[in-house]
């Protein structure tokens, strides 16, 4: 298995997150967390369950607040964004959801034509069903587009709520635990959906996940969630080659050693 | 940060004096946003439309139904009382008059409060904890006004007519049950039963009624949009907002009759 090219580090920011504080009750999930996500690359973050990964991409896109903390994102600081703008921000950040979260009562169609037609209304019909067609056809499932999501397997599921985050054409895309739950050959085909939406729409990818071989396959850089902190950061083999007693475990469970 | 969900109030553990007073805060805060969220545009009419039929055109057949036996089963335990006195020329009106002020817009606020507050409280519950209003919502699309606007609005606009389809149904119900007994036609029927009710019966029923479909869809919506916990909090959100309808509507049934009885007299 080939590790991806690393992250030219003196490309532009697209995040920066600074001394980021979060905690839920006294439960506390990120203390003093630091990390840059630049333009072009997908960075994996690594950790166990639990351990505030899903929180971090939820603070990104405004649906959790920082205790205390910077983020910036694409220029806007989260902390003092308004709703307007963060609005707009939103438009340009893509959110993959862990279990889909494809609107139930609606079909394919509906689903991926929801957040087009609300935030895009000078399109017409026509564009909008080209629009759709060109994203299913880019996930593989264009034959499922009048069907509902009760119908789909949990593969298809997620290639549909990738699809659907793409309708906007996001230049950054959050997947929150992308494979999990899926079979290594159906987590094999997101894996390289993953790297087809990095190279085909130029997103920069912040990839949430604890399975290593997504991390290997679809991360330019990974950056290792312990201890409440990014203080593990470089390329998949830097982190897993170091010997370190925090990441080996992970390693050594995952490729089963 | 105004922004941002509730969440933070999970940091701190409130007295049971501090919950209470957040809980209220909040829903002031909800139906708020919703007087805010319904009126400015984008408006979201096809959404409304869908509501409108669920809420409305979907309830008619258990409206419908317990309309008819209501005022078939009111007149029969009426009949006996009125006889008494020779008075069984007055049941249509008795019947008209209790059907429009009373009966039809209490009955037709406890089913709805049964089959579209449940249904709404579900259908958010389970939308929140799958995650799907926090799909509209990092999606740039406002999930509030897609649906809770639209389904507070949509039963808003279809009690008032679910309510007067009731009385309607009632009065055919109380017609079937004095024309087999007393034999009287139904113009007579109808011509004594409508010379009893007033404008301010009217418009008393039209205000209880939207009262009401308020009521029951602003519960509806407040307790599946901040359910939480899973399934558990699905069933809880589906309950909840059936209790709480319910007895917010004797509630309010109670503090209408006193005002409208002030105008009455």
């Amino acid at each position: 298995m080939e590790s991806k090219p690393k992250t030219d580090l003196s490309t532009e920011k697209v995040i920066e997150i600074r001394n980021l504080n979060k905690a839920f009750g006294d439960y506390r999930v990120l203390e003093s967390a630091s990390l840059d996500l630049h333009k072009g690359e997908n960075l994996v973050v690594l950790g166990k369950s639990g351990t505030g990964k899903s929180v971090l991409i939820k603070i990104i896109v405004g649906l959790l607040s920082p205790d205390s903390g910077h983020v910036n994102v694409l220029g806007q600081s989260i902390e003092t964004i308004s709703y307007a703008d963060l609005l707009e921000l939103r438009l340009r950040v893509g959110f993959s959801f862990q279990n889909s979260a494809l609107y139930d009562s609606m079909t394919v169609r509906d689903n991926l034509e929801f957040p087009l037609v609300r935030n895009r209304r000078d399109m017409g019909r026509k564009e909008v069903d080209a629009l759709v067609e060109e994203m299913l056809e880019a996930v593989g499932l264009l034959q499922a587009i009048n069907q509902m999501p009760s119908e789909l397997s949990g593969g298809q599921r997620k290639r549909i709520g990738i699809a659907r985050t793409l309708m906007l054409k996001p230049e950054i895309m959050l997947y929150d635990e992308p494979t999990a739950g899926l079979d290594p050959i159906t987590s094999k085909e997101i894996n390289k959906l993953i790297n087809d939406v990095q190279a085909r729409y130029h997103t920069s990818a912040i990839i949430i996940t604890h399975d290593l071989t997504c991390a290997k396959e679809v991360g330019n850089r990974v950056a290792m969630l312990v201890e409440r902190r990014f203080d593990r950061q470089g390329t998949f083999d830097d982190i897993f080659n170091a010997g370190d007693a925090q990441a080996q475990p992970f390693f050594d469970y995952n490729f089963i050693r | 940060m105004g922004v941002m969900n509730q969440e933070s109030n999970q940091n701190q553990t409130p007295s049971r004096f501090g919950r209470a007073f957040i809980a209220l805060y909040n829903v002031f805060n909800f139906i708020g946003r919703f007087f805010k969220e319904a009126f400015l545009p984008p408006y979201e009419f096809k959404e409304l439309m869908k509501q409108c039929y669920e809420i409305g055109y979907r309830s008619a057949l258990l409206i419908s139904t317990t309309g008819f036996i209501t005022g078939l089963v009111f007149t029969k335990q009426s009949r006996p009382s009125l006889s008494e006195f020779g008075a069984t020329s007055w049941l249509p009106s008795l019947v008209g008059i209790a059907l429009l002020r009373t009966l039809a817009p209490l009955l037709t606020g406890l089913i709805a409060a049964g089959k579209v507050g449940s249904s709404i409280g579900a259908e958010l519950g389970s939308m929140k904890v799958s995650e799907q209003i926090d799909a509209m919502e990092v999606s740039a699309t406002n999930p509030f006004k897609f649906l809770v606007a639209t389904r507070v609005l949509a039963a808003t606009i279809t009690m008032p007519i679910l309510t007067f389809y009731t009385a309607m149904v009632g009065m055919l119900g109380a017609l079937l049950n004095v024309s087999v007994n007393e034999g009287t036609s139904a113009t007579t029927f109808f011509q004594s039963a409508l010379e009893s009710i007033t404008f301010l019966d009217i418009i008393a029923s039209t205000i209880k009624a939207i009262l009401f479909g308020f009521t029951i869809a602003i519960v509806g919506c407040y307790q599946g949009y901040n359910s939480s916990k899973g399934t558990e909090g699905v069933g809880k959100a589906a309950n909840s907002a059936v209790v709480t309808a319910m007895f917010l509507i004797f509630i309010e049934e109670v503090i209408c009759v006193q005002i409208f009885s002030l105008f009455n007299s």
